[in-house]
């Protein structure tokens, strides 16, 4: 009951705000606040900066969680690789890339890609170039910024799951004569199958709702905007203009495609005959 | 599906709990009691420095307090960065609300729309040195003809250049806009590691005087409807000459595409630009830094050899609450913080332009530094429109995302300010 509170409750308000003319005026008792049906969702959906927002969320996400899986995956299987040494200072950063928080991480980023100052700049031969001002370049700077405090969750949570299948199972794949790659497609990654989908599902939730690396990396959305993802778009609509009712709007849409994602990918998987 | 009827009941019982409970919505009338002792609070702005303020205000209360014996004043100073979020907390809980504020002057519009500023055009047309505050700031105080305020000081921006660049490369202070540009263009020609002005994508109050040199507007209209003239053929041609100063030749796109006021005044004082448009208010900056000693200031010029680019008139005002349950006080306290005397003396403390043209004058004649200021003000200065969508239309950056889409060639001046005026007639018209 209490659970339920705490989780219907703000979801409520956010779908009731969303349909409500909601401003500063209205919170600080200017004017009243009114009823606007679908008002503001006609509003966001007809804006065309809300779309290419969105589709660039969405490309950005995808990239993000491939890329931290990848990452993630390929760092695990090398931890069951390498000695016990390597494999604690390996440990050891990547729990120091977990632990860091994410505003301080962006900024220690940005700093190292600065066009004046910056070590990666002068060790590439870059001279000023500046690496938020493009679009893509942007974009890339946070994916890896992204990845880099994200994978030690992966990492971990998938190292974990290796040393929890038979050694036999492995051995006899070796004594095959499978290679590395053979070995993690066919033997390991069917047998972590139920925790890779929890990793997923994490890594595109967390990633679609990126925020503080895109708000502190691009200043708040890039040059002109070009950096924005919905979260950010969110909170410019919701706090920075005071648009309360907007920026809720924006966030229902946001929980029923995460909603639709995690179910649609459930779906999937039990029609493959996988129960979890 | 035994956990079915469950979990109807659960949620049944969630949305009889909820439904009680609209999003809150705070009582924010006047509380139209008038007491005439007890205790008034002050909300003012924190300062970089702010000990001489501090000096300046207290000589007030203590003025205050002889007149008003059985009345207490607390004075907090409030960080500037956070205002935005103090003051509208302020608005939604008036029982913790202070009774006087200080406010920039391009939120005053906003704050009256939120419903948190007293009207006070009675007691502003009553005030005998109010008719010596100049035209500007007295718009910047109000809002459909009603008075929301007093004006507290004034900030204008004018153009500092480096003497030794000048000196040592033969050129002399740009008198016009084209010659501004020339100038910057042969300065960074002659030293590449330097940008010949510093300027900013994202730096709208540098920007705006480009626009009205030209001869265009931000908007048109008076009182409560404004239409967008951004898109304007004089606006363009402002705003040509303004993104024009980005590229190779003077301050790289890729450097100066994201930056702001304060960065080039930055650039400035730390002796990477021969130029840069800086506030008086950035004074102490550049004297902090590696120019120091080594600089000048004159107005901005315009279009026209001779003439002053109109600037944008900054500054703050100080207001009373409506929720406040000692008007009389409040109001008798902010004609006394906002006085020519307490103006005065804040000048000498702090270096902020006087509201009052008289008390402009004076000081003018004791402090040189601020001459070009007073002369770009005596120009005849300008001022955002005084809608509440301005607070929108500012926070939602579409201006700079403006300039930002010309100077990176995304698109081409028609393009963007088509799009800057579509996005600002929108919010003009939701603002009503």
């Amino acid at each position: 009951m209490v659970l339920g509170g705490l989780l219907v409750y703000p979801v409520y308000q956010l779908g009731l705000i969303s349909f409500l003319e909601y401003t500063q005026a209205q919170v600080s008792g200017g004017e009243p606040a009114t009823f606007q049906g679908f008002g503001n969702y006609a509003e966001l959906f007809g804006d065309g900066e809300f779309w290419r927002v969105l589709l660039a969320t969405v490309v950005f996400a995808a990239a993000c969680v491939v890329s931290t899986l990848a990452v993630g995956c390929a760092l695990a299987v090398l931890l069951t690789r390498v000695r016990a040494v390597p494999r604690l200072a390996l440990m050891l950063a990547a729990l120091g890339a977990w632990a860091t928080p994410a505003v301080t991480g962006s900024t220690v980023w940005l700093l190292l890609f600065d066009p004046d100052f910056g070590p990666v700049n002068r060790m590439l031969g870059l001279g000023d170039h500046s690496w938020t001002y493009g679009r893509y370049s942007a974009f890339l700077l946070v994916l890896l910024e992204v990845v880099w405090c994200s994978f030690p969750f992966v990492m971990v949570t998938v190292y974990a799951g290796i040393r929890a299948v038979p050694a036999e199972v492995l051995e006899a794949a070796a004594l095959d004569g499978a290679s590395q790659w053979r070995i993690w497609r066919s033997v390991l990654a069917p047998m972590l199958r139920p925790i890779l989908v929890v990793v997923t599902i994490q890594s595109v939730i967390w990633d679609f709702k990126v925020f503080t690396q895109i708000y502190v990396m691009t200043g708040g959305g890039g040059i002109a905007g070009q950096n924005l993802v919905l979260n950010v778009y969110a909170y410019q609509k919701a706090f920075a203009s005071s648009q309360y009712s907007l920026g809720s709007a924006i966030g229902v849409v946001m929980l029923l495609i995460l909603l639709a994602v995690t179910l649609v990918y459930l779906r999937l998987l039990r029609r493959q005959g996988e129960e979890l | 599906m035994k956990l079915a009827p469950r979990l109807a009941v659960l949620l049944a019982a969630a949305v009889v709990a909820a439904t009680a409970c609209a999003p809150q919505t705070s009582d924010n009338s006047s509380s139209g009691k008038d007491e005439k002792s007890g205790t008034l609070r002050v909300w003012l702005f924190q300062e970089v420095n702010n000990k001489p303020k501090e000096k300046v205000v207290d000589a007030v209360l203590a003025d205050f307090k002889k007149a008003h014996e059985d009345t207490k004043v607390t004075v907090e100073y409030i960080p500037v960065e956070t205002r935005a979020q103090r003051i509208k907390a302020a608005f939604n809980d008036p029982k913790s609300a202070p009774d006087v504020i200080e406010f920039g002057n391009t939120d005053t519009a906003g704050y009256v729309k939120d419903g948190g500023l007293a009207d006070l055009t009675e007691e502003f047309a009553a005030w005998d040195e109010a008719k010596d505050a100049d035209p500007t700031a007295r718009q910047s105080v109000t809002v459909d003809g009603k008075v929301y305020g007093a004006p507290y000081f004034v900030g204008v921006r004018a153009l500092y250049y480096r003497t030794d660049v000048f000196d040592e490369l033969g050129l002399k202070a740009p008198r016009t806009l084209d010659e501004l540009a020339a100038t910057a263009k042969q300065v960074h020609a002659a030293k590449p590691d330097l940008y010949g002005i510093a300027v900013g994508g994202a730096y709208t109050y540098g920007a705006m005087p480009f626009i009205w040199a030209n001869g265009g507007e931000l908007a048109t209209g008076k009182g409560g409807s404004y239409a967008s003239a951004i898109d304007s053929a004089a606006a363009r041609k402002g705003i040509e000459a303004y993104t024009s100063l980005f590229g190779d030749g003077n301050c790289p796109a890729a450097k100066c595409a994201g930056m702001g006021g304060n960065d080039t005044v930055t650039a400035f004082a730390s002796g990477k630009a021969a130029m840069a448009i800086g506030g008086d208010f950035s004074h102490q900056a550049v004297e902090a830094g590696k120019a120091k000693g080594k600089y000048a200031v004159v107005p901005l010029p315009g279009v026209k050899s001779g003439s002053i680019a109109p600037a944008f008139a900054g500054g703050n005002n100080v207001g009373v609450l409506k929720s406040t349950s000692h008007r009389t006080l409040a109001v008798d306290l902010m004609k006394r913080l906002a006085s020519k005397k307490a103006q005065g003396e804040l000048f000498d403390a702090m270096g902020f332009l006087p509201t009052f043209t008289d008390v402009r004058q004076q000081v003018a004649a004791k402090e040189p530094f601020v001459k070009p200021f007073v002369d770009t003000l005596a120009a005849g200065t300008k001022f955002v429109p005084a809608s509440p969508a301005w607070a929108t239309i500012d926070s939602s950056q579409v201006l700079p995302t403006m300039f930002q889409e010309v100077i990176s060639g995304k698109k081409d001046v028609g393009a963007a300010a088509g799009d800057a005026a579509r996005k600002m007639d929108d919010a003009f018209g939701s603002a009503g």
